[in-house]
């Protein structure tokens, strides 16, 4: 033990109320300009910094709150207890970092797979969490893909499926690299049904995420900034012994050569996506705001909701939907 | 000479022992004829029991051992009117990706290899195994092209992973493998993928999303290579063993897993040990899996292929 600074320092700043008072979270630091950003300013910003627009993550809450009409959404549940079918241990266990992200975000994995309105429209969203274990893709997270996909076929909704993830979940070996197989043919169900698979990519999308489901919308919108690749910035500046340019991988970059088809900011997501899903759907001009379902479609124990006969089996443990 | 691994040193000797008596002639009291023989046996008896129990990590340099047969090799050796196709038709020809026509014993096949290359000139002709996003463009060419003459699509793996270049990103990596996964589920042929040495996470599933995967006894399959394993997780690149046992990359947990359909057993000592007996294993298999998928139809080995990809992921979730 370091007498010094286990037991002298903290003393020290108990005896002078060291940090105390000072309410830490009232400012915020722009990590793009440096600039000071008063939190109330940021929350009505949306996490985007008015000095030079830098779009900051938020939560995967606030993220649905935002795209849903009046805010309103429903949960889905599925099977999302991931078991450590490995035994995986690094320099903790796996069971036991899985414990830790459970009890810091409430939630068990981290994918949210949510259902509302949107212009009036069914959609079905599947969004990452990352601040579970960097939005890694478990068996947890491809059975909730399964699952929003799903559900999506048998609502007739579209399904929007929004990354935040730094790829598959080492910590379930091989099991993670078979999501990838796995939440594809998810998305090509969704898309042989005709209906719109929409990907808002945010910061990050990389790794067995961008290679699989990520990369295979109708229609892809990132956020601005954001980072989209395969391979990470550092392993590729090792290979090739080179820097790399500052806006390598940015969604504006992966714009510039053909990869997605729009960079959109975020307070005009919402409104994006509703034109998008309308003009694909062709189902008129949208409304801005509709009443919410007021049950959400059953599903599950067999029961066909309406909507297309589907040839699939609903996942099991896709169970009924909880209110948020 | 051969390449000894570095667990290989009892081998070594005794390789060279019987090599050095095998230059004497046989002029003195001793039957030199009698102790090779018996250098012999004890060298199979050795090998034996060392490759019975390979560790994770051991496997995996197996898996990457220099004179292992490649991709190429079980081309030439297998494929009758080897037929080579090239080019995305967008960008260019990946050499990384072998690909093309041939007969698989009497069958015409559509034929995809990712080979490593065997010296330096044929290593950097190949990219070191590791493909740019051309090459599984045109892997989703050819095997588009496989499904529309209702070809069996045979493909071997073998690779450290994609191509992780500046080039490669800028041309859509993770958008080529995305694509070859979903083209793979399309197909309504047989598709049988071969791991013959090192399938190395994306770059290694977007050509083996197939009906039947089977794996070498001592090739490995895994998320993340154990090095870069071992640098993320445990903040040190040297703890490589310790992320192969963890990873569960070797052919005998991956058939525990589920995720492949069978395992190839190598000849003694090693696919690299003997070569042709390894490739005629590997071909005997994939005749019998042909075989079988041959008696399905269109529609349900394209169903089967995706209901085996959605049940194997869901492993693991109480």
């Amino acid at each position: 033990m370091n007498w010094l600074k286990d037991f002298v320092r903290p003393k020290l700043k108990e005896l002078v109320g060291g940090g105390k008072d000072i309410p830490e979270n009232l400012w915020r630091q722009c990590p793009s300009c440096q600039q000071m950003i008063f939190h109330r300013d940021l929350d009505e910003n949306l996490n985007v910094c008015q000095h030079c627009g830098h779009h900051m993550r938020i939560g995967v809450g606030q993220r649905l709150g935002l795209l849903f009409d009046g805010g309103e959404y429903k949960t889905v549940q599925f099977a999302s207890k991931v078991v450590d079918p490995l035994k995986f241990r690094d320099l903790k266990k796996y069971t036991e970092r899985l414990k830790e992200y459970q009890s810091k975000t409430a939630e068990d994995d981290a994918l949210i797979v949510a259902h509302g309105k949107m212009g009036g429209q069914n959609v079905v969203i599947a969004a990452f969490n990352f601040a579970f274990m960097g939005g890694s893709m478990g068996a947890a997270v491809g059975e909730g893909i399964l699952t929003a996909s799903r559900l999506a076929q048998v609502q007739d909704a579209s399904l929007i499926v929004i990354p935040a993830s730094g790829g598959a979940r080492m910590q379930e070996g091989i099991l993670s690299l078979m999501q990838m197989p796995r939440t594809t043919i998810a998305v090509e169900e969704v898309k042989e049904k005709g209906l719109p698979y929409l990907v808002l990519l945010t910061d990050p999308t990389t790794g067995g995420v961008s290679a699989s489901f990520a990369m295979l919308g109708d229609v892809a919108i990132a956020e601005p900034g954001c980072v989209i690749g395969f391979a990470g910035r550092r392993v590729i500046e090792q290979t090739i012994r080179q820097e790399l340019p500052k806006d390598f991988q940015s969604a504006e970059y992966l714009l510039d050569h053909g990869m997605i088809d729009m960079v959109v900011e975020r307070k005009k997501l919402r409104s994006t996506i509703i034109r998008v899903l309308s003009l694909l759907r062709n189902t008129g001009a949208p409304a801005d705001v509709v009443e919410l379902m007021a049950e959400p479609v059953p599903m599950g124990d067999g029961k066909k909701a309406k909507g297309p006969i589907i040839d699939a089996p609903i996942p099991h443990g896709a169970g009924p939907t909880k209110n948020d | 000479m051969h390449h000894y691994l570095d667990f290989e040193k009892s081998i070594a000797e005794l390789e060279g022992k019987i090599e050095e008596l095998r230059h004497l002639t046989g002029d003195g009291e001793v039957n030199i004829a009698d102790e090779v023989s018996k250098l012999q046996d004890k060298l199979e008896k050795q090998l034996n029991q060392l490759y019975a129990k390979l560790s994770p990590w051991q496997k995996a340099q197996v898996a990457r051992h220099p004179e292992r047969p490649h991709a190429v090799d079980y081309i030439k050796a297998l494929i009758e009117d080897f037929t080579p196709l090239a080019g995305d038709r967008l960008f260019a020809e990946d050499a990384a990706v072998v690909g093309g026509l041939g007969r698989f014993r009497g069958q015409s096949v559509m034929v995809l290899g990712i080979e490593k290359g065997k010296d330096t000139e044929t290593r950097v002709k190949h990219n070191f195994g590791m493909a740019m996003p051309e090459g599984y463009r045109k892997a989703q060419r050819l095997m588009l092209m496989a499904d529309r003459f209702r070809l069996p699509v045979i493909t071997f793996v073998d690779t450290s992973g994609a191509y992780p270049g500046a080039d490669a990103e800028e041309r859509g990596q993770a958008e080529a493998i995305a694509k070859a996964i979903e083209v793979s589920f399309k197909l309504r042929v047989p598709f049988i993928s071969v791991v013959i040495g090192e399938g190395g996470s994306g770059g290694a599933i977007a050509l083996a999303s197939a009906n039947t995967v089977l794996m070498l006894e001592h090739s490995i399959y895994s998320v993340i290579s154990p090095e870069g394993c071992a640098s993320i997780l445990w903040r040190d690149g040297s703890m490589n063993k310790e992320a192969a046992e963890a990873l569960r990359l070797t052919a005998q947990d991956l058939l525990e897993l589920k995720v492949v359909d069978a395992v190839v057993p190598e000849p003694m000592g090693g696919a690299h040990r003997n070569p042709r007996a390894a490739m005629m294993a590997v071909a005997d298999e994939i005749s019998r899996q042909l075989e079988a998928l041959k008696r399905m139809d269109g529609g349900q080995l394209k169903t089967k292929r995706r209901e085996k990809f959605l049940e194997m992921g869901q492993v693991g979730l109480g």
